[in-house]
């Protein structure tokens, strides 16, 4: 989300002059803040499950909206001469020969798109095979920073970050089927300390440019 | 309780002592004794990792070990493997970033050593070697299993970088203070608390003993 949100940061400070400040890190270190009364006034996250915990502690406006839904795709290495494929027989077959030692994923036990990632293995019953091969990235940028650098051979990262032009240069990419798991849907919540710029920036997140921008970077309609 | 958490950090730990034992030794007597060309500028790099940030000796060893160039590209075809997302990478890394708590406690114990003392021992005709065991060591030991015990506990302790070159691996390189990191992120708040707690008495009973040996050894030594 991070080079998408920033495009539509800029996008919305050139349509209305107003500057929004954006702090990333993953959905559960940013809950624990806002529960502790951290300075946020509008929380984006790949899992509702968080959104829903803050209505329920009364740290929101109201139980937020599902404004874009987010897929996973396939990463390696542009020099890598692994094949990609959709149901993931190229990297089956590389597993099985010992050519593929090391497989990026988000950690599953926290972040979504580690379990997105999690589901989509086990839907094509190679969970068990790549299991011993996982590294997990504390998020899902790091697990395709693991992947850019070759230091893990593949990656199942989220198809926004592989369409990112820092990803492209050094790296290939192919979007996995949105039927290998649950859908991903990105939500947002007006926080109790939210301010005017942060309902505008709500409500422009929701309009046909900030869209465009999503769609851009592989993401649909909710 | 991640009891193989626990484990793998007390492995890194002794490993990492290992070879901080000897390199301590060797450094804190050489910058104890010694004058040379150099040696501000070897203090000072020594003493870096005190004020670094972890992520900086994380980033550098990311791109150093990195398969695509340089030194990553040759251990890999060499080994098959390189230092990203091992054990061995993990243990290199401990091993830089505790210099300065080994080297320098180590090097303030030979310092204090009298230099008539090690003359006397000289002119009685002892060898090098036969000062350093029997005059030097018993006399520098208490600065030296203070040096081992803080570096100890560091490396207990230690967390940015692991998360940034580890990988997450069970067993390999998921180490005490990920593992809480992945429970306080997951919301599991009880394992969080028992794990950080045991920590915390862990810690606190090491750098007690360690104040019980100094304190001893200054009465024999008084």
């Amino acid at each position: 989300m991070k080079f998408a949100l920033q495009e539509i940061a800029e996008a919305f400070h050139q349509d209305s002059g107003k500057n929004v400040r954006i702090s990333y890190s993953s959905s559960g270190n940013l809950t624990r803040q806002i529960l502790q009364g951290g300075p946020f006034e509008l929380f984006l996250s790949a899992n509702t499950h968080y959104v829903k915990q803050l209505y329920q502690q009364h740290k929101t406006l109201d139980q937020g909206v599902v404004f874009a839904s987010g897929r996973i795709a396939l990463l390696t290495h542009k020099n890598s001469s692994l094949q990609l494929d959709e149901h993931l027989s190229g990297v089956k077959q590389a597993l099985k020969t010992g050519q593929l030692q090391r497989f990026a994923i988000a950690n599953p036990i926290h972040a979504p798109y580690g379990v997105a990632a999690k589901e989509a293995l086990q839907q094509l019953g190679i969970w068990k095979l790549s299991y011993p091969h996982l590294v997990l990235g504390e998020n899902i940028a790091q697990a395709a920073q693991f992947t850019s650098s070759g230091a893990a051979q593949v990656g199942l990262v989220s198809y926004s970050l592989a369409l990112a032009p820092v990803l492209k240069t050094t790296t290939r990419s192919l979007l996995i089927p949105a039927s290998l798991h649950q859908p991903l849907h990105q939500s947002m919540v007006l926080l109790n300390k939210a301010g005017n710029t942060s309902k505008l920036f709500f409500d422009y997140l929701q309009q046909p440019k900030a869209r465009g921008i999503l769609f851009r970077y592989g993401y649909s309609a909710p | 309780m991640d009891w193989q958490a626990l484990a793998l950090s007390i492995e890194l730990s002794l490993v990492t002592l290992v070879f901080l034992l000897p390199i301590g030794i060797l450094f804190g007597r050489w910058l104890a004794y010694r004058q040379f060309i150099g040696k501000a500028l070897l203090q000072t790099v020594l003493a870096l990792p005190l004020v670094l940030p972890p992520t900086v000796l994380g980033y550098y060893l990311l791109v150093v070990f990195s398969p695509n160039q340089g030194l990553g590209l040759w251990l890999s075809n060499t080994f098959g493997t390189t230092l990203v997302f091992n054990f061995e990478g993990l243990v290199l890394a401990s091993i830089i970033f505790n210099l300065p708590f080994a080297i320098q406690p180590m090097q303030r114990a030979f310092a204090s050593i009298p230099r008539e003392i090690r003359e006397a021992a000289a002119c009685c005709g002892m060898k090098p070697g036969q000062v350093l065991w029997k005059i030097e060591l018993p006399l520098a030991w208490p600065g030296i299993v203070s040096a081992m015990v803080i570096s100890f506990a560091h490396t207990l302790g230690e967390f940015g970088i692991v998360l940034m070159i580890g990988g997450n691996i069970p067993n390999e390189t998921q180490t005490i203070a990920i593992s809480i990191y992945d429970k306080v992120q997951a919301f599991d708040d009880q394992s969080a608390s028992i794990m950080s707690f045991s920590l915390l008495l862990f810690s606190m009973l090491t750098i007690s003993f360690t104040y019980w040996l100094s304190d001893r050894s200054e009465h024999l030594h008084v």
